[in-house]
């Protein structure tokens, strides 16, 4: 499953980013790498983005690209 | 010997308080080259010889945004002589990542850990000896806020400096991967090299900028030594080292910084936040806070109070009451020491060019006192959360709603706000929209033609119409401009939604300070020379001073007029009054009254309230060519004043006259279709 899969307030374990190149490199510089817990917040008024916390810090991403993020619960 | 200290670090880790802090009041702001990014760089105020540098705040060294080039640029190429790394304490594992970035690079370098207060008032513990020891650099506890640790920090980092102490190699990467990146770095040249190292690490990361300084006769090599890397990292090099880089830190951190044992525990940030962007709460909530915004800057009924202006407005009238009156007061004195005709107009005409730029100021004070206060609280990045849903749609992010929304009032602020938009392209994209929105200056022009042709039918639906199709104009461009000028460039949301914290007075007003001064020098002397140059041209012609009527206004007028015919309103006093638009808008309407009838100033203002017509304008005009005109007005070149902050925030002239290329080019093709459309219809 996906990062965008999870409800909010649930926390998965990070186990592999799908996407490759421009997005990759920045979802994994913002330190979600495989192996990291992550857990979503909120979703955004509009259904979208979503604000996950991540290493101890509030960090915001579109569905999109929360969907590219495998997570094991 | 002057000693030179970049600042780095993430966004909303403290630097620019930090910045603020150790500089005092001696600063230059300005753009990095050929980008919309901010240059800030001052001197140590215990020490002049030392200069502090501040790059853009960045989560990473990768080439992916204006910012991170810059910063890394700068780094590499320009080498200071030390480089202090500002590191929120309270999210210290993200931080240290830009850190290991820069150790990378091996520059001389001090980290500083920031908000150690929160990091205390958690119960957290950060041993920055230990972490001292195991990165080779000193790591110095600061809080920028109060000021604690910053002596330490800079004798610290003056200290580096001087000895050129750099940072340990750290060995990051499993010994595949280091093997990897190490015969890249042989592939450059001398392996051992500090620079070849730092590139062949950014070569396995797949970065193409590095990879296009590769000279021609290597890069076959290195470039199969780059897909080695991949394969040996098990498919992606970059991803490896990325996540290299991370467990490194996971492994500093548990070897030097103590959890309280808590556990997540939910801060009065995150208890602010459910409120501010709850689901059903956040949108009213910020209409709210966007209403304020706007009413503080630009309201004469302030909070609905008929009459009571809003502190921009109250502001605005005491400096244009206080220049006016010294102005009568200079041109008085003028008059009666017996100066010539054009020599009292000249002085007068300078007059109202420096009037010109400072009418402006409290309007940009006001709103920056409040961006600034939403900026460093953390509400601008929920601004963007909220509203990023809606403004994706156009290529842009939710925060452009801000410098959009300020169009209505007037281009100017709003055309400076566009420099809290986080991308580049964001940036250029929304400053050359944002005049599309109809500020208050613009109204006038609409009021004179409704109530001269358009009495019969709803007045106010054309004007409503107007301010509609500048939004169209501005949506339309904006998904243009992101397909075919700026196509090769990704959009992301992927960005951090800092803690909210109260910012301190001083880096408020301090922010607010530098616009103000940043609009009245950059801008303010090409407002000043084109209220001039206007004055001459419509003042003079080769036998001296004449009328506005057989002026060189009027001869380039009746010279250009033939450009305007399409679009049905090919009069010379129509172009008179588009080149008179660009000192204010509103003053189309005064040229129009001289021009037409030469009607008394009275009755100008009675038109430009909609109160009174302009009958002699239908000797030009008739409906269809009336809303192309406004149509047309409402889209070309905005007044000198935004203008100029155009060139403040662009930075320079290419970009500046790109966005007036661009604004042209869309009027004349609006009102082009208005006219050919509308004369089919009517």
């Amino acid at each position: 499953m996906t990062l965008r899969d999870l409800k909010q307030g649930q926390q998965g374990k990070v186990s592999a980013i799908g996407t490759t190149g421009a997005m990759k490199r920045r979802i994994m510089d913002m330190g979600v790498t495989p192996g990291v817990v992550i857990r979503v917040v909120k979703v955004a008024p509009l259904g979208d983005p979503i604000e996950v916390n991540v290493r101890g810090y509030e960090l915001s991403l579109r569905k999109d690209e929360a969907a590219q993020v495998q997570v094991e619960l | 010997m002057s000693v030179i200290i970049a600042l780095a670090g993430n966004p909303n880790c403290g630097k620019t308080t930090l910045f603020n802090e150790i500089t005092g009041s001696v600063q230059h702001v300005g753009n990095w080259p050929g980008v919309t990014v901010e240059k800030r760089d001052g001197v140590y105020r215990k020490d002049k010889e030392v200069v502090i540098m501040d790059l853009p705040g960045t989560y990473s060294l990768s080439p992916y945004s204006a910012e991170e080039i810059v910063a890394r640029d700068y780094i590499v190429k320009e080498k200071p002589d030390a480089v202090v790394n500002i590191v929120d304490g309270t999210s210290i594992e993200r931080n240290l990542y830009l850190t290991m970035q820069i150790a990378e690079t091996q520059i001389p370098m001090v980290v500083a850990i920031n908000m150690m207060d929160e990091v205390e008032r958690k119960g957290d513990k950060i041993d920055c000896g230990k972490l001292s020891g195991l990165l080779g650099i000193p790591v110095v506890p600061i809080v920028a806020r109060t000021g604690r640790g910053l002596k330490e920090l800079m004798d610290a980092a003056i200290d580096v400096a001087k000895k050129g102490q750099k940072p340990n190699r750290l060995s990051v990467f499993d010994s595949e991967l280091a093997d990897a990146i190490s015969s890249i770095a042989d592939a450059l040249g001398d392996g051992e090299s500090e620079e070849n190292n730092w590139k062949a690490i950014k070569l396995a990361e797949n970065d193409e900028i590095i990879a296009g300084t590769v000279p021609s006769d290597k890069r076959r090599e290195v470039e199969s030594l780059v897909r080695a890397a991949d394969k040996a990292a098990g498919g992606d090099a970059g991803a490896r080292i990325a996540d290299s880089r991370y467990r490194y830190i996971a492994k500093l951190v548990g070897d030097c910084v103590k959890k309280s044992g808590k556990g997540y525990e939910e801060t009065k940030s995150d208890k602010l936040d459910k409120i501010l962007t709850n689901r059903i709460l956040a949108l009213p909530i910020f209409a709210g806070i966007m209403y304020l915004l706007f009413a503080c800057t630009f309201s004469e009924n302030f909070l609905f109070i008929p009459e009571l202006p809003s502190p921009g407005v109250w502001l605005a009238g005491i400096v244009e009451e206080g220049w006016a009156f010294a102005a009568d007061k200079v041109i008085g004195a003028a008059e009666t020491l017996g100066a010539s005709e054009w020599a009292v107009g000249l002085v007068t005409s300078c007059l109202d060019g420096v009037g010109a730029v400072f009418g402006f100021l409290p309007l940009v004070l006001v709103l920056f006192l409040l961006m600034s206060f939403m900026e460093d609280s953390g509400y601008m990045a929920r601004v963007a959360f909220v509203m990023d849903r809606i403004f994706r749609h156009f290529g842009l992010s939710g925060r452009s709603f801000i410098p959009m929304l300020m169009g209505f009032g007037c281009s100017v602020p709003a055309l400076m706000a566009s420099r809290t938009l986080e991308s580049d392209k964001d940036r250029k994209i929304t400053m050359m929209i944002t005049p599309f929105m109809s500020c208050g200056a613009k109204l006038p022009i609409y009021a004179m033609f409704a109530a001269t042709l358009f009495v019969d039918s709803s007045q106010t639906l054309i004007v409503f119409s107007v301010y509609m199709l500048g939004i169209v104009a501005a949506i339309l461009g904006a998904l243009l401009l992101n397909r075919f000028v700026f196509k090769s460039e990704n959009s992301s949301f992927i960005m951090e939604l800092p803690q909210y914290r109260i910012p301190t007075a001083k880096s408020v007003l301090i922010h607010a300070w530098e616009k103000v001064k940043g609009f009245a020098v950059k801008a303010g002397t090409v407002i000043f020379a084109s209220t001039v140059l206007i004055w001459f041209l419509s003042g003079f012609n080769f036998g001296g001073m004449c009328g506005m009527e057989e002026s060189f206004l009027a001869s380039i007028g009746n010279g250009i007029k033939w450009i305007f015919a399409p679009l049905g309103f090919g009069d010379w006093r129509a172009s008179v009054g588009v080149v008179t638009g660009w000192i204010a808008k509103e003053n189309i309407v005064a040229t129009f009254g001289q021009l037409f009838g030469n009607v008394s100033e009275e009755t100008v203002e009675a038109v430009m309230a909609g109160e009174e017509a302009l009958p002699a304008i239908t000797e030009v005009f008739n409906r269809v060519s009336a809303y192309a005109y406004m149509a047309f007005n409402l889209l070309c070149m905005p007044c000198f004043a935004a203008v100029g902050a155009m060139k403040r925030e662009y930075g320079s002239w290419k970009w500046t006259l790109r966005a007036i290329g661009f604004q042209m080019a869309t009027a004349y093709f609006v009102a082009l279709l208005i006219n050919v459309v509308g004369n089919m219809i009517f």
